[in-house]
């Protein structure tokens, strides 16, 4: 028995062993600050928690008052983050693929500067940013957007634009459009790049007339890979981006919680109000969320089965 | 396998291109086509630059031009002058700020070089070697990649906390080496390389770290040069641990410090340090630049192979 067990071990090692050896350090990482965070965030949302005492089993309490009592959430947030969501997420992916579909036509040298003048506002994300938007949409008069507008005698007075709730959500959403050429977008370029030629003219021999047929019947379907993997990128620093409204602002909450996303609404009651548990139920609808938007895609762009 | 197929039908699919093609999907060189392109993409691409002009203008500015009314896009008299008020200033807790950028730039120096061990090690073995969980793993990997950081802030506190991690400078840097996305590029990037190449290594008698160092690693520089970009920006531009992990402001970013000159929040007068702001925002976006135009062919040769099958 012991010679057998002896003989599997030793088989193992010699097989497999060295294979885990090489994961294991990522293995670890990613054990303590993905998988463990996700799971603990999911039973935190079941308890009320205010980080001193141990946490209090309190049931499906937390996601009940979300979605029924707290009338900042549906009121403003929930729709915020959708209205958010939706222009910068579908909004920020088709003008990517848009952008690189028209850089792939180029000769490689203009090529290589407009996708670097495009990618580079993502390299910074907002903070490093925040002082540029804070001059040039600065609420009194030296502003750069006020001055012009003065100046072309389009407004009698300085606006405030960081400070207004009506301006507050479209500015975050230009921001974030402006800096949400990543690696999703690269990756597009590239899957633009490798589509085999004779497809096009093969397309063209079977009856494809005109441009937009040709987008929708040979290169889509032909890059469907690295369009799911730039919807997923898009998906995920759509929602990475929900600081920026505070970032902008300089508050949380931002002002009349114009610019509340789901992301500072977890931080307000995690880290400002000490309710653990119930931002923990935030966190887990904001997963729900991304996981929702990932299937769709998912759905969207999935392989044929021989492929 | 079925990968593998792929990656040599996508060498012969790139070697079968016929002639020079001037119009269509890479042409060589110009053609009257094009012309629609340049049309939209010239003033597109003015449009997204503007920020990054003003920041190096801004940067550069006197006091005098800082607040000149009506407000100037473009230095007129280019000063250093910034710079060196923002190297004599002390941060509200008496931290000079060379701290830290020192700081900075040993974070990132760790976090880069640790990351593309760690993640390539993981993607060699979920790409070459054979083990019962290697399909689990990859999958469980790929779920990752829509893993919102900043949506587990909280539990991530508390691990931290337990770990006794808070104020140290490990917690800037480990939580940065998990990143699905790095290991999923290398992984695919692996996949690419033939399985004949490897086997041959093994009947010479190589051991599996010498096969990873002698011939995985010099193969894959590309993706190397990748996700080393990604970790870059990712340590560089960090802001969020500075602002819960740490307490110790010796052991603060400075990104972190380029936060709260902006943030109103903290009461920093944001119109009198606009010049101080605007010359540490171009420390913090100038080695992001940099290091992307060195590396940028590399990253587009990784993400060709970055399809992502379900």
């Amino acid at each position: 028995m012991t010679t057998k067990l002896h003989a599997a071990w030793r088989n193992w090692r010699t097989k497999e062993a060295s294979a885990y050896a090489f994961l294991s350090a990522y293995a670890l990482l990613f054990i303590i600050f993905i998988a463990v965070p996700v799971l603990v965030a999911f039973l935190l949302s079941f308890t009320f928690f205010d980080s001193i005492q141990t946490p209090r089993f309190n049931g499906l309490r937390n996601y009940i008052v979300l979605i029924t009592q707290d009338d900042i959430f549906m009121k403003y947030v929930l729709p915020n983050t959708i209205k958010f969501a939706v222009l910068v997420g579908p909004g920020g992916y088709a003008l990517a693929f848009l952008l690189a579909w028209m850089l792939a036509q180029l000769p490689k040298t203009p090529r290589t500067i407009f996708a670097l003048i495009l990618y580079s506002p993502s390299m910074t994300g907002g903070v490093a940013m925040a002082v540029v938007w804070q001059t040039l949409f600065s609420g009194d008069p030296n502003g750069y957007l006020n001055s012009l507008l003065l100046n072309l005698n389009l407004v009698q007075a300085p606006i405030q634009w960081l400070q207004s709730p009506q301006y507050l959500m479209t500015i975050m959403i230009v921001v974030t459009l402006w800096g949400s050429m990543g690696v999703g977008f690269l990756a597009m370029l590239a899957g633009l790049l490798e589509i085999n030629p004779e497809l096009y003219e093969a397309g063209s021999i079977d009856g494809i007339s005109n441009r937009w047929q040709e987008i929708f019947y040979i290169t889509i379907p032909s890059m469907k890979p690295q369009m799911l993997f730039g919807a997923v990128m898009a998906i995920v620093s759509t929602f990475q981006a929900g600081t920026i409204g505070v970032v902008l602002s300089g508050s949380n909450p931002t002002p009349q919680y114009a610019g509340q996303l789901i992301v500072n609404h977890i931080e307000d009651f995690g880290f400002l109000r000490y309710e653990m548990g119930y931002a923990a139920a935030g966190s887990v609808v904001l997963l729900l969320m991304v996981l929702f938007f990932t299937r769709l895609s998912n759905r969207l762009f999935r392989e044929e089965a021989s492929s | 396998m079925r990968q593998e197929a792929r990656g040599r039908r996508q060498g012969a699919r790139g070697r079968s291109r016929f002639g020079l093609r001037n119009s269509g999907m890479n042409p060589q060189s110009f053609h009257p086509s094009q012309v629609k392109f340049y049309a939209v993409l010239t003033p597109l691409a003015a449009f997204m630059l503007l920020p990054m002009v003003f920041i190096f203008s801004h940067a550069f500015k006197p006091p005098d031009e800082l607040f000149a009314y009506p407000p100037r896009f473009f230095v007129v008299n280019p000063t250093l002058k910034n710079f060196t008020d923002l190297f004599a200033r002390l941060s509200t807790s008496n931290v000079p700020v060379s701290r830290y950028l020192f700081n900075s730039v040993l974070i990132t120096a760790v976090t880069v070089a640790a990351s593309i061990v760690v993640s390539s090690t993981a993607a060699y073995a979920l790409s070459k070697k054979r083990f019962g969980l290697k399909q689990t793993l990859f999958a469980i990997n790929t779920l990752a990649l829509m893993f919102v950081p900043i949506a587990v802030t909280i539990p991530r506190f508390l691990i931290i906390q337990r770990l006794g991690l808070l104020d140290t400078f490990l917690v800037h840097i480990l939580p940065a080496l998990a990143m699905p996305v790095g290991l999923f590029l290398i992984k695919q990037f692996i996949d690419g390389i033939p399985n004949e190449v490897i086997e041959a290594a093994q009947i010479d008698g190589a051991s599996d770290l010498g096969i990873y160092w002698n011939i995985i690693l010099p193969m894959i520089r590309p993706a190397i040069a990748t996700i080393a970009i990604l970790t870059f920006q990712a340590a560089w531009n960090n802001v969020d641990t500075s602002a819960m992990y740490i307490n110790n402001e010796s052991l603060k970013t400075f990104a972190f410090y380029l936060s709260t000159l902006t943030s109103s929040a903290t009461g920093a007068n944001v119109v009198a340090g606009q010049g101080i702001a605007a010359a540490a925002s171009l420390i913090v976006f100038l080695p992001n630049l940099i290091i992307f135009i060195f590396l940028q062919s590399q990253v587009m040769s990784t993400m060709s192979h970055s399809g992502l099958k379900q």
